[in-house]
């Protein structure tokens, strides 16, 4: 199956952005979430600062992962980016628009550019509808494939491209294992044709060996169809394997983002050293030498976050002045931005 | 090392309205006295079942340990009746679950489930086990333990609750803990954090460890020897250099070749074991894996490949381990 013969039956505006170029910018990005209290009358007693003043950009063409540990604030960033949360504060340009202040109907048509593929291929599937339900609803939807019979082949060119077996267009997904719903989510997310898609922890549920299929079933269409990626993982190896640029989050802000092989070679920050200290690597001989900092405590309350830099309580490096201010990101080394005053 | 559990030809099935799943199917393994053994495999290849009968937790219907012996302390631990295996559980064997806040009772403080444990197993009175908790806690790293004998496992994080659900196993001073997936549920830093506590303490208190992931570098990481599982039975076994460095079963080599790895280069396309695991109703009288298998031949059909020695203690189930030189150990 080629790229041609998959995206032939659409039709298309031509691409505004080339390769290497911004396709997304996100500038300090805001999401807090109100904690209520009160049966009756909902009072607001805090915020839940999710996404705090966060920024970075895409390229076109390229890979970026957004790596941290549980409630750091990564999937948050990806629904904002997606209009599925309205961000509290900062700017979403995607392609040149800016998508926060874009109403419903506007937003409309900048969906069929920006697809997501979810971590659990039993919830995000609905068990109601057979596959090729699944993946025409979209095209329906967005009107782009009207013509019944055209859909259909459609439907049976993206479950090839997606390795299954065309006729899985008339099977519900309890009958399919977790690999070959995850590939339904991959081929729901290409059906509209979109230029960027958002990977939420893609492969997180699914076994090693059914793992490593999907992710070159990433690599491959990545190639094929000239897709952008956000790559929203916790597991690090997975994101050194196949993103270009990483950025690393803890508590709402990203403490660190440099090239792939920058940011595994030469971490900076003290989390993002322990973070990778912290990950066992398959190899006996290589973890009898390693290093291993374990990081003490635990992840605060992103509602009552610590004052200055949020890592300071665990972090090894700190000194008076972490506590009081928050240290912004930094360019240390070109491409390379770390945000500690200690490195 | 004297042995400590021996396991010999365990057979455990679910009778289920597909079939008869033959969960674990023909296992043998021992674990000596305080050493680690690890026991990986993927999604059903039957690692934790294969734990859980040991202490007798596979309910019946649907499931039942149909054949075998598991000897612990030169006792068979399947002749032994309710009331005598209840005495092993926890006493001497203890087991820490995936995820601490089902395996913690919610409607109880943390003090009173670790007390009862105490009073139940070793008759320790109120104030006497009251003060173990406190020292219990304290070993596994919890801060101010006497407020958290108050406290609900809901009060606790996921990171917390595992370390009472250690401290729980500790409790009553066993001779082997089963971790079955004790850090699955948990972030990577805090993950190292419950590990190294592990390690730690089964080393200092000299406690043998069974942990059971699918986690290859956890293994590479903590286990002096490991378990290879696919479909029910034992692929392969040896030291975790030996299964690392010189894997002699496909399945093994196409496990450690499907890991993307940290400290590999970037642009390493992963090799993907093709297909996926058997349907466990339907297994025939061959290798389970052969269908998946890139070096199966036609013997591979009609005999079932025993778990053979290759040498130095290592095991292999496959009739071609002996060709699977350096060519196929490249692959990963």
């Amino acid at each position: 199956m080629s790229a041609q013969a998959a995206t032939a039956h659409t039709t298309r505006s031509p691409r505004s952005v080339e390769k290497g170029e911004t396709l997304l910018e996100i500038r300090n990005l805001k999401k807090y979430f109100a904690v209520t209290e009160g049966v009756v009358v909902h009072r607001t007693v805090g915020d839940i600062k999710a996404v705090d003043d966060v920024s970075f950009t895409i390229r076109k063409g390229e890979t970026l992962g957004l790596v941290g540990e549980s409630g750091c604030g990564k999937t948050t960033t990806g629904r904002c980016i997606l209009q599925l949360e309205r961000p509290t504060a900062g700017e979403i340009v995607f392609e040149g628009t800016n998508l926060e202040r874009l109403d419903q109907k506007a937003m409309i048509p900048m969906r069929q550019k920006m697809q997501v593929i979810f971590q659990d291929p039993y919830s995000s599937l609905n068990p109601r509808m057979k596959v090729g339900e699944i993946l025409g609803e979209p095209m329906r939807v967005h009107g782009i494939q009207p013509d019944r019979a055209k859909r259909h082949k459609r439907i049976a060119e993206l479950l090839a491209v997606c390795g299954l077996n065309p006729k899985f267009a008339d099977r519900y997904p309890h009958e399919m294992s977790g690999g070959q719903r995850q590939r339904v989510g991959i081929a729901r997310a290409l059906c509209l044709n979109p230029d960027f898609i958002i990977c939420d922890e893609a492969v997180s549920a699914l076994d090693v060996s059914i793992q490593a299929q999907v992710i070159n079933l990433l690599e491959d269409l990545r190639e094929e169809f000239d897709l952008t990626y956000l790559f929203i993982a916790h597991d690090l190896s997975v994101v050194h394997h196949l993103c270009n640029r990483v950025a690393v989050m803890y508590l709402g802000k990203v403490m660190e983002l440099a090239e792939s092989d920058e940011l595994f070679d030469h971490p900076m920050h003290p989390y993002t050293r322990a973070l990778l200290s912290a990950v066992p690597v398959a190899d006996p001989k290589i973890e009898a030498e390693r290093q291993h900092q374990v990081l003490p405590g635990e992840v605060p309350s992103p509602i009552n976050p610590p004052s200055g830099c949020v890592f300071h309580p665990r972090c090894p490096l700190v000194v008076d002045s972490c506590r009081a201010e928050i240290p912004p990101l930094r360019e240390l080394r070109t491409g390379h931005w770390v945000a500690c005053t200690q490195v | 090392m004297a042995k400590l559990l021996e396991i010999e030809h365990l057979h455990t099935q679910f009778f289920t309205s597909a079939g008869v799943v033959e969960a674990v199917n023909d296992v043998s393994y021992d674990v000596a006295e305080g050493e680690t053994l690890g026991l990986v495999g993927e999604s059903g290849c039957g690692k934790s079942v294969s734990a859980l009968s040991v202490l007798r937790l596979i309910s019946w219907p649907p499931g039942r340990i149909v054949g075998g012996s598991i000897r612990f302390l030169g006792k068979d631990l399947l002749k032994l009746s309710d009331a005598e295996i209840r005495r092993v559980r926890g006493r001497q064997i203890a087991m820490v679950f995936q995820e601490p806040m089902t395996s913690l009772n919610p409607v109880l403080t943390i003090g009173l489930q670790i007390t009862e444990t105490l009073e139940h197993h070793l008759g320790m009175s109120d104030a006497q086990a009251d003060a173990r908790a406190v020292e219990l806690l304290g070993m596994v790293g919890i801060s101010d333990p006497e407020r958290r004998l108050k406290q609900y496992p809901h009060h606790l994080s996921g990171g917390m609750r595992q370390r009472v659900m250690i401290a729980l196993a500790l409790s009553c001073e066993p001779k082997l803990i089963i971790a079955d997936e004790p850090t699955t549920a948990l972030d990577v830093t805090i993950q190292a954090q419950i590990l190294e506590l592990m390690k730690d303490l089964s080393k200092r208190l000299g406690v043998a460890l069974i942990i059971i992931t699918h986690n290859l570098g956890v293994v590479a990481r903590y286990a002096d020897r490991v378990n290879v599982m696919y479909a029910g039975k034992i692929v392969e076994e040896g030291t975790a250099d030996q299964i690392y460095h010189n894997p002699h079963h496909p399945y093994t080599i196409g496990l450690l070749a499907s890991v993307p790895r940290m400290d590999q280069h970037r642009g390493k396309r992963l090799v993907p074991i093709d297909g996926q695991p058997p349907d466990l109703t339907k297994l025939d009288n061959g290798c389970a894996y052969r269908p998946r298998c890139r070096w199966a031949i036609d013997r591979c059909a009609n005999e079932i490949p025993p778990l053979e020695h290759v040498g130095d203690g290592q095991k292999a189930a496959c009739f071609r381990s002996h060709e699977l030189g350096d060519e196929a150990r490249a692959v990963s």
